[in-house]
């Protein structure tokens, strides 16, 4: 049979031959199952993400309308499979090994069948690729042989890779499952289309569909299907389980090997399995949505195995009864074939996208194994493996948990198809024992990524950290180099007047910095204060809770205790500080204090009546009420007792600012224009700007004085201002005092050489003489200046 | 209704361990009868005495190990090793010979490293090694065949049911002389001055092809391994590997025919326990390499090995030696065999990190 074929058939390693069971389900083609009342859509069907519901409960919905939109980019949209109306969105059984339940939209069948309008696209030649694609991606295709990929994101997996052959799995190995196989036999035509909608997406160069020499009718179908085009060929080959793999089928057709952990694209080939293919067709060409496939309904336990087309989400035991179960018989409900499906605990679940097979087997058919002996490893397993791993070392390493070695025996590129238990005279489970020490290793690689995450983060901390405690160290430093710098100079500068018998100079400044500084605190004060904040604290705290729950009668018979309590601990406060303010030299300090004070106290009494009319809102209970009062009250008589200067002082304050600062501003432009002059003194434009900048100076110095005359500041603070001219005088004599020196000091040096060279010493004596005399009256203008100064 | 939860694979192929150990023993079958038809009812006496031995001492390490005796006994590899150990054991060793030995391999070979399936050693050449290097006489001890009064008149063969029990369990009672004669193997190791043809011709040890009688023990051998190759019980690897490497060495190392020959490759393969050790001893999966390549590598290390210590070493044989020395040596062939996986450029192999 496979003499005809022009393609070289290969051969896959290892493989078994189960008995194939296939005749049983094969007598009634595909039959068509009656409307169940009721359907369970998981919106997880697909491999990739759930699906994002767009119906609302009790809405009517029709057949073929979108209900669940595919939420990202490996996702698959869910259409209703037939018209009614939708009763819940929420977990429902759902068909998984696990039992589990899984998000679902459940759909009362209306049983009117009522399609939603379509829209086919009989001329799809003339379409983009991607736009196709686009309707397969709507149309919610996803894989429905096996893993449930969506199929639009399978064509496209490797945009960067030319797409060469395109391989149309119809090999089906598993034993029991003909729903390929009815498939080919009964929609051969329409599975034709679908490869032909396929060709006009990926253009490849050859279509290989390969079908196992154990289906001779279908073989005869597609034959004739494909008829003479030349672009597809049916390839058969002979059987033997696991040819159905995808990339055992691609080694069977081409002879090649998907690289490990990559996809089929990388070698330039994608494998579509026929259903999808006539998922396919169905989308394209009839406008309709997945909402149907062929499952095959097979086991001893069944009366009457056949395949149907059913709705997907049809429940489990609706189908089963439909082909006359006999519960009695029924020992394992298999979802799919028998060497890779999974057991069943309820029929309560749905059949989805990707259920292909229900095996309802009797005990006799599918016995329960006999215990596991002992390993004898005798390489049986080893012959079977069609990826060519070593299943016993696999089974050592698995039992050992020897995680690097079952890496190195690269456990990840076993496919699960069960050849090795097959085969293995001990019984042994391999295939679960693979599964578990997978798991295992992923679940640890993740563990290891979140630790090597979370160490990272650590060391960045740190590094972090220091560098942060580097810098201030080194900010430290230069503070305290400068501050030793600034004390060096002050003391200089003290020992200076000092020289001069006057040191009385540094004395305005001492008061100042202590009347600017916060006086220190004695230990009494400082518990004193604490106290009364902490006493604060607490009544505030227990303001708010009571304002985010006004009906606690614990918290409101608690607020006046708290309220005493921090009044009690700012009188003892005040108190304290009184004792400190009859100290005649913190005065004003403390008086500055008080004013403060009582501006926050009054602030926090404001802050806290408006906490409570907040929580009062707009119908204050009598006790609300009666507390909004007392502190609009307190608020009014603490504003009253802040002094007038305390609130008055800012505006005049800001005058003073704006001032200084319009006289700053002008003089640095008379400053720069002046530079710009003496750069190019014939700028008659230039002049013309001074002079009209001298003029805003000359104003705004005025206005300076005037701010300054209304300012209630006292003295001291404006000798800042007014210090400037002082400084300036100050310092020409300071540096007369300096030149004057310097010139005494050289002529007691020319003295000196003179003396020395043995020369006449008289003109360096006058030198000398003249310049003590001016050396004198410098030392002599600047102690006057000093003095005029103090008394000023 | 409670369905079963189970995982894939549901379907289960009707491979059984006991179904192999029982071919295995029923692929002994030709040889054991070629054995008896020239020796006499040694070997039958010694496997239902190794037999009950093995089952015996089983049991009790069973019972002491706290294990399911039937279950474990069921499995049918102490069976093996106790057959395989008797038709190694001279036809006529004594009882204590073969309690020793059949004791030790099941007790200190297989039970004390923690039953079937952990043995880093193939039990039974070590029980045999054991009584090798301890009671040497008894080990060379090989009788005379059938027809040997024919040719050697004062020599008899010991062939009736009840001798051969007298041998066996009463072997004080009987001369050692007048039913041992020296194999073939050890004739020529032995022979420093005949050319072959002269020590054919003076020596009725020989037959046409090997030893006279053992030509055709080693042929019933022969034909049951091909069974076991046949019932795909195990690959041709590692037999071929053995009897590969054997006839090479034996080609290479021949030396002609005159008196330093070391025999002819035909005459090493048909002698001895080759073609037991090759379908028997190194096909055991347990104690050797795990990849077919590894096999066929395993194989062949027996295979020089056994010429190497039949033509410049001590024994005569030794098959046991170079089994177990290979033994020693299969988790490192494993390390280096590893087969190249689907979608592999290249077999992970070697001692190296993973990665």
């Amino acid at each position: 049979m496979t003499a005809a074929s022009p393609i070289r058939i290969w051969d896959i390693p290892g493989g078994i031959h189960p008995e194939e069971n296939k005749h049983q389900s094969t007598a009634h083609g595909i039959e068509s199952v009656p409307l169940p009342s009721q359907l369970i859509l998981p919106l997880q069907q697909h491999l990739g993400a759930r699906a994002e519901p767009t119906v609302e409960i009790g809405e009517r919905v029709l057949k073929g309308q979108l209900i669940a939109e595919a939420s990202g980019m490996i996702s698959c949209p869910l259409h209703a499979p037939t018209s009614g109306t939708v009763t819940a969105i929420g977990p429902a059984p759902y068909p998984h090994a696990s039992g589990l339940e899984e998000w679902a939209i459940t759909l009362d069948v209306d049983g009117q069948d009522q399609w939603c309008e379509l829209s086919p696209m009989s001329d799809y030649q003339s379409l983009e690729p991607a736009t196709l694609l686009e309707v397969i991606r709507q149309a919610g295709i996803s894989g429905l042989g096996g893993a449930g990929f969506p199929t639009s994101v399978k064509l496209k997996a490797r945009p960067e890779q030319k797409i060469h052959t395109l391989i149309v799995n119809g090999t089906e190995c598993e034993p029991y499952i003909t729903a390929d196989d009815s498939a080919m036999r009964y929609h051969a035509e329409q599975i034709v289309a679908g490869i032909e909608i396929l060709q006009h997406i990926l253009h490849p160069e050859q279509v290989l569909i390969g079908i196992e020499d154990n289906k001779p009718e279908a073989i005869a179908a597609m034959r004739k299907a494909v008829g003479t085009r030349d672009s597809m060929q049916v390839v058969v080959f002979p059987t033997k389980y696991p040819s159905g793999g995808e990339k055992q089928l691609i080694q069977i057709l081409t002879g090649k090997e998907v690289p490990s952990g990559g996809l089929p694209a990388d070698i330039g080939m994608v494998c579509q399995n026929i259903g999808t293919l006539l998922a396919i067709h169905d989308a394209v060409l009839l406008g309709q949505p997945l909402i149907k496939r062929i499952t095959t309904l097979t086991g001893d336990a069944l009366s009457h195995p056949t395949n149907v087309e059913a709705l997907i989400g049809t429940r489990i035991s609706h189908l089963l009864e439909f082909a006359g179960l006999q519960p009695e018989r029924l020992y394992r409900l298999v979802m799919g074939g028998p060497m890779m499906g999974f057991t069943l605990q309820s029929m309560a679940a749905p059949i989805i996208k990707t259920s292909n097979c229900l095996l309802a087997g009797t005990q006799e058919e599918l016995p329960p194994p006999p215990p596991a002996q002992p390993c004898i490893r005798c390489g049986l397993c080893a012959e079977a493996c069609p990826a060519e791993l070593l299943p016993q070392q696999l089974h050592f390493f698995a039992l050992g948990k020897e995680y690097d070695q079952l890496k190195r025996q690269n456990l990840f590129d076993c496919i699960e198809c069960g050849a090795c238990s097959y085969v293995c005279p001990s019984s042994i489970p391999l295939v679960q024992y693979y599964r578990a020490a997978k798991s295992d290793i992923r679940a640890l690689d993740l563990q290891q990524h979140k630790s090597d995450h979370s160490k990272q983060r650590f060391e960045h901390r740190q590094e972090r950290l220091q560098r942060e405690a580097e810098q201030k160290e080194r900010d430290r430093q230069a503070r305290a180099e400068k501050a030793a710098r600034l004390k060096a100079a002050k003391e200089a500068e003290a020992a200076k007047p000092s020289a001069t018998e006057n040191d009385s100079s540094v004395e305005p400044d001492v008061a100042r910095l202590q009347a600017q500084k916060p006086s220190g605190l004695s230990p009494e004060q400082k518990q004193a204060k604490i106290a009364a904040a902490t006493a604060q604290m607490a009544l505030k705290k227990a303001q708010k809770q009571l304002a985010a729950n006004p009906d606690n009668t614990d918290l409101q018979a608690q607020i006046p205790t708290l309220e005493q309590a921090a009044r009690d601990a700012q009188t003892a406060f005040d108190q304290v500080q009184g004792d400190l303010a009859t100290q005649p030299a913190a005065e004003p300090a403390a008086g500055g204090d008080d004013a403060k004070k009582l501006k926050i106290e009054a602030a926090m009494l404001r802050a806290n009546l408006k906490k409570a009319e907040r929580a009062a809102g707009d119908s204050p209970s009598a006790e609300q009420q009666a507390e909004i009062d007392k502190l609009r009250s307190e608020a009014e008589a603490a504003y009253a007792r802040v002094p007038a200067a305390a609130t008055s002082k800012k505006p005049i304050d800001e005058n003073l600012k704006k001032a200084k600062l319009d006289l700053a501003m002008a003089r640095a432009a008379v400053k720069k224009t002046e530079r710009e002059i003496d750069s190019s003194p014939d700028d008659e434009d230039l002049k013309a700007q001074l002079a009209a900048q001298q003029q805003v100076f000359n104003a705004a110095e005025k206005a300076l004085h005037e701010a300054e005359s209304n300012s209630p500041i006292p003295p001291p603070e404006r000798n800042k201002v007014d210090k400037k001219p002082v400084d300036e005088t100050l310092r020409e004599l300071k540096t007369n005092l300096a030149t004057t020196k310097a010139d005494f000091k050289r002529a007691e040096r020319e003295l000196q050489a003179a003396i020395d060279a043995e020369t006449d010493t008289a003109p360096a004596q006058d030198q000398l003489t003249a310049t003590r005399a001016k050396l004198d009256a410098a030392a002599k203008a600047f102690a006057e200046y000093m003095a005029s100064k103090e008394t000023n | 209704m409670a369905l079963v939860r189970m995982t894939s694979p549901h379907a289960k192929g009707n491979n059984h361990t006991q179904t192999i150990m029982l071919w295995v023993l029923a692929a002994t079958l030709p040889g054991v009868l070629a054995m008896t038809w020239f020796f006499g009812f040694g070997t039958l006496i010694n496997i239902c005495f190794a037999s009950l031995v093995a089952l015996a001492v089983e049991s009790l390490i069973l019972w002491v190990r706290k294990r399911p005796i039937s279950f474990y006994l069921r499995d049918g590899s102490a069976l093996v090793t106790a057959w395989l150990l008797a038709l190694a054991l001279p036809s006529y060793a004594p009882w204590w010979l073969t309690l020793v030995a059949t004791a030790f391999a099941i007790i200190f070979g297989k039970q004390l490293y923690g039953g079937l399936g952990q043995n880093p050693f193939n039990p039974a050449m070590l029980g045999y090694a054991v009584v090798l290097v301890s009671f040497p006489v008894e080990m060379t001890s090989w009788p005379a065949w059938r027809g040997i009064e024919a040719v050697l008149p004062n020599v008899q063969a010991t062939l009736g049911l009840f001798d051969g029990l007298a041998r066996i369990f009463l072997p004080a009672t009987q001369a050692i002389d007048g039913w041992t004669l020296a194999t073939p193997l050890d004739v020529v190791k032995t022979n420093a001055s005949l050319t072959m043809a002269e020590l054919q011709a003076s020596k009725p040890v020989f037959g046409s092809l090997a030893g006279h009688g053992w030509e055709w023990v080693s042929l019933a051998y022969l034909a049951g391994g091909i069974a076991l190759l046949y019932k795909r019980i195990y690959t041709w690897h590692a037999p071929v590997g053995m009897l590969g490497a054997l006839a090479i060495m034996s080609l290479l190392f021949w030396n002609g025919s005159g008196s330093d020959s070391n025999g002819s490759p035909l005459f090493h393969l048909l002698s001895g326990a080759s073609m037991l050790g090759a379908f028997f001893v190194v096909t055991d999966p347990v104690s050797g390499a795990t990849s077919k390549q590894g096999r066929l590598i395993f194989g062949a290390g027996v295979g020089i090995l056994v010429y190497c210590i039949r033509a410049w070493g001590g024994y005569p044989d030794a098959v046991a030696f170079a089994v177990l020395l290979m033994n020693l040596a299969a988790p490192t062939i494993d390390y280096y065999s590893t087969p190249r996986t689907y979608g592999h450029r290249k077999a992970k192999r070697g001692m190296g990190k993973t990665d």
